[in-house]
């Protein structure tokens, strides 16, 4: 992995997550819930957030947090797409690609991403570990295809022509 | 940001009203156009009489299922002490279905209104609004919303000083279709894995946290405080065709169209004008071919059964399909109907909770069959395995994403068996290369 800030804080070892303001984010949905288990969900939410990805520490910080055992986290985790489990680019680009959107020309949008990014295919990371590139299925905006997701923006009616101005948003 | 078009003339406007009013966003903005008087209402009645209300304006849900939302309500045990859960669906992910993520981004007090208007008619103190993990803006708009209705008063221990309690919690889902799904939807608040449970028991009786609990779509609470507020007659009354489908309907109108978008028309509307008028009709020099109007889980239709639906419950059934969650998908000639059914299956395949064997695996082989087939690899005998597949397929599984795989692939191949002999005769050239 190259040295980005990004790719330093994932080689690092993990601190724990559940301190400070965080801690207190997770304990403050505690009386929104009748379990703490259902608080798992949100507490995996904060860790992706802190950290870009949630990792096997991790998964063990919020099994302990919790009261749960980690294989027990990590069978619902890895149930639920959107967790990175593994670590990602420094941003990460999710694009519609199921039939509303691709009778609408997602293909061509999907090419025009692949190449500028440098990822060349579907799954992968960037060389400059900028950026991942992954397919998804429909995003609930196919009116406005084709959306894209960059990190937590959502940005619709991207073209081919529009990718390199959306990108450069994105250093 | 999307862009909402100007009405039409022949919309008729009531939850869309203030699609494209930024200031409606806002608490102040939408108490100054009337909001919040119908949950002060709601509050001055008792639960049972608001269950009536509804029951008597025929609103149905907007999900995808049709049914009868004050039945539902009145399903809840009463007197039973146990707490009561109200969960408000927001997990909008049907292909061609786009009408509750503008719900939320414009009106979130509509949303936050009809969720308190729920819970409180069903006996419940809390409300779950679990939103898709995607849906990062409408959270956003939500998580606010729901911020200033607390500081107002409209939300918490002692909403608007009668000394009721209702709480809303918002959950963000993290990437599952089928968490669409109410079962699964149940378990994934709770911190599980989004598998469907089976039924019974029903939610009424054990849902959330094992307690008794009713879900409704987005649109359907939406539409709650405008019946209370102008009442179940009038409610009633927004009816074209068939009197089982009363009020207006969002329609969101995608692919090879004009002019995409929500168009909000009364029920019974010819879907001929709104695909024509409404949505711009076709691009230039194209005609229409096939529509999907339920969202993707139900049966294709030809143009001339478009041309002739009237959209309500009843109206599309007649015409061999279902209003679903009346997301038309629409194609013109140039639109390829075996890709496009792959695509569907594709991720159908890819949503799959993987529970049930004939979904698991029939999901898979559908799409690996439908692939061979745009490979230009596909032997006559695939449309037989297919329909024995998509039977195999249909009614026997915990919840009915199976089904939803199997029934435009089944359509399909009825409705269009010329795009799929195309590709069998070898007289098309592969849509996908081979390997
Ligand atoms: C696979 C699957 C996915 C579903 N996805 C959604 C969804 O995204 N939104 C929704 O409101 N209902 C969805 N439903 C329907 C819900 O199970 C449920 O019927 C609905 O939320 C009830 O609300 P209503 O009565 O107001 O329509 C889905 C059903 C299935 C089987
Ligand atoms: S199909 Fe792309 S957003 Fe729905």
């Amino acid at each position: 992995m190259s040295g980005t800030a990004h790719a330093a804080r994932h080689d690092a070892p993990d601190q724990p997550v559940f301190v400070g303001q965080v801690k207190d984010k997770l304990e403050a949905l505690f009386p929104s819930y009748p379990t703490r288990m259902a608080c798992l969900l949100p507490a995996l939410w904060m860790v992706q957030e802190a950290r870009g990805w949630i990792s096997p520490d991790a998964i063990a910080e919020v099994a302990t947090v919790l009261g749960l055992t980690p294989a027990y986290v990590r069978g619902v985790a890895t149930f639920y797409t959107m967790y990175h489990l593994h670590p990602v680019g420094r941003h990460f680009i999710q694009v519609c690609g199921t039939s509303p959107c691709h009778l609408c020309g997602s293909d061509e949008v999907m090419k025009a991403i692949l190449q500028q990014t440098g990822c060349g295919e579907v799954g992968a990371t960037s060389p400059d570990d900028r950026f991942t590139v992954i397919e998804v299925e429909c995003l609930g905006a196919c009116g406005f295809a084709t959306p894209i997701l960059v990190d937590d923006d959502f940005h619709d009616s991207v073209t081919p022509e529009r990718v390199a101005g959306v990108l450069a948003r994105y250093p | 940001m999307g862009f909402p078009h100007p009405n039409h003339p022949k919309e008729t406007i009531v939850l869309s009203q203030y699609f494209g009013d930024a200031d409606a966003r806002t608490y102040a903005g939408w108490v100054k156009r009337g909001g919040y008087e119908a949950l002060k209402k709601a509050l001055g009645m008792a639960p049972e009489a608001i269950v009536e209300e509804i029951k008597a304006s025929g609103l149905r849900g907007r999900g995808g299922a049709g049914f009868p939302t004050g039945l539902k309500w009145s399903f809840m045990p009463k007197g039973d002490h146990k707490p009561h859960y109200l969960v408000c669906n927001a997990d909008e992910s049907e292909p061609g279905t786009f009408k509750d993520r503008e719900l939320m981004r414009w009106t979130p007090h509509q949303l936050i209104e009809g969720c308190a208007i729920g819970a409180y008619a069903i006996g419940a103190e809390r409300c779950y609004i679990y939103i898709r993990g995607e849906f990062t803006e409408p959270w956003r708009v939500m998580t606010k919303a729901v911020e200033e209705a607390y500081t107002n008063g409209a939300l918490g221990a002692n909403v608007f000083g009668t000394g009721k309690r209702i709480d809303i919690v918002l959950h963000r889902g993290a990437g599952a279709y089928i968490c669409g799904e109410e079962t699964a939807m149940m378990n994934s608040i709770e911190g599980r894995r989004g598998n469907p449970r089976i039924k019974p028991p029903f939610p009424a009786v054990a849902g959330l946290f094992g307690m008794p609990t009713t879900i409704n779509n987005v649109e359907t609470l939406t539409a709650v405080s405008h019946i209370l507020n102008r009442g179940a007659a009038w409610y009633k009354g927004l009816c074209l065709s068939s009197p089982k489908s009363t009020g207006t309907k969002l329609f969101s109108v995608c692919g090879h169209i004009m002019k995409p978008g929500n168009y909000e028309v009364t029920m019974g509307f010819p879907m001929k004008s709104l695909i024509h008028d409404l949505a711009g009709g076709m691009r230039p020099g194209r005609r229409l071919k096939a529509v999907i109007p339920g969202g993707s889980s139900v049966p294709i239709m030809n143009a001339v059964e478009a041309e002739a639906a009237l959209c309500d419950y009843e109206g599309i059934v007649a015409q061999g399909s279902m209003l679903g969650s009346a997301g038309f998908i629409v194609m013109d000639d140039s639109a390829d109907i075996v890709y496009e059914i792959y695509r569907l299956a594709k991720f159908y395949a890819h949503e799959s909770c993987a529970q049930c064997t004939q979904c698991r695996e029939g999901t898979a082989w559908t799409t690996k069959i439908l692939e061979r087939i745009l490979k230009g690899q596909g032997k006559r005998e695939d449309l037989d395995l297919l329909l024995d597949l998509s039977e195999q397929m249909t009614g026997k599984t915990i919840c009915v994403l199976s089904d939803s795989c199997a029934t435009p692939i089944v359509s399909g191949i009825k409705k269009f068996p010329e795009e799929f002999d195309a590709y069998l005769s070898r007289a098309k050239a592969p849509a996908l290369a081979a390997v």
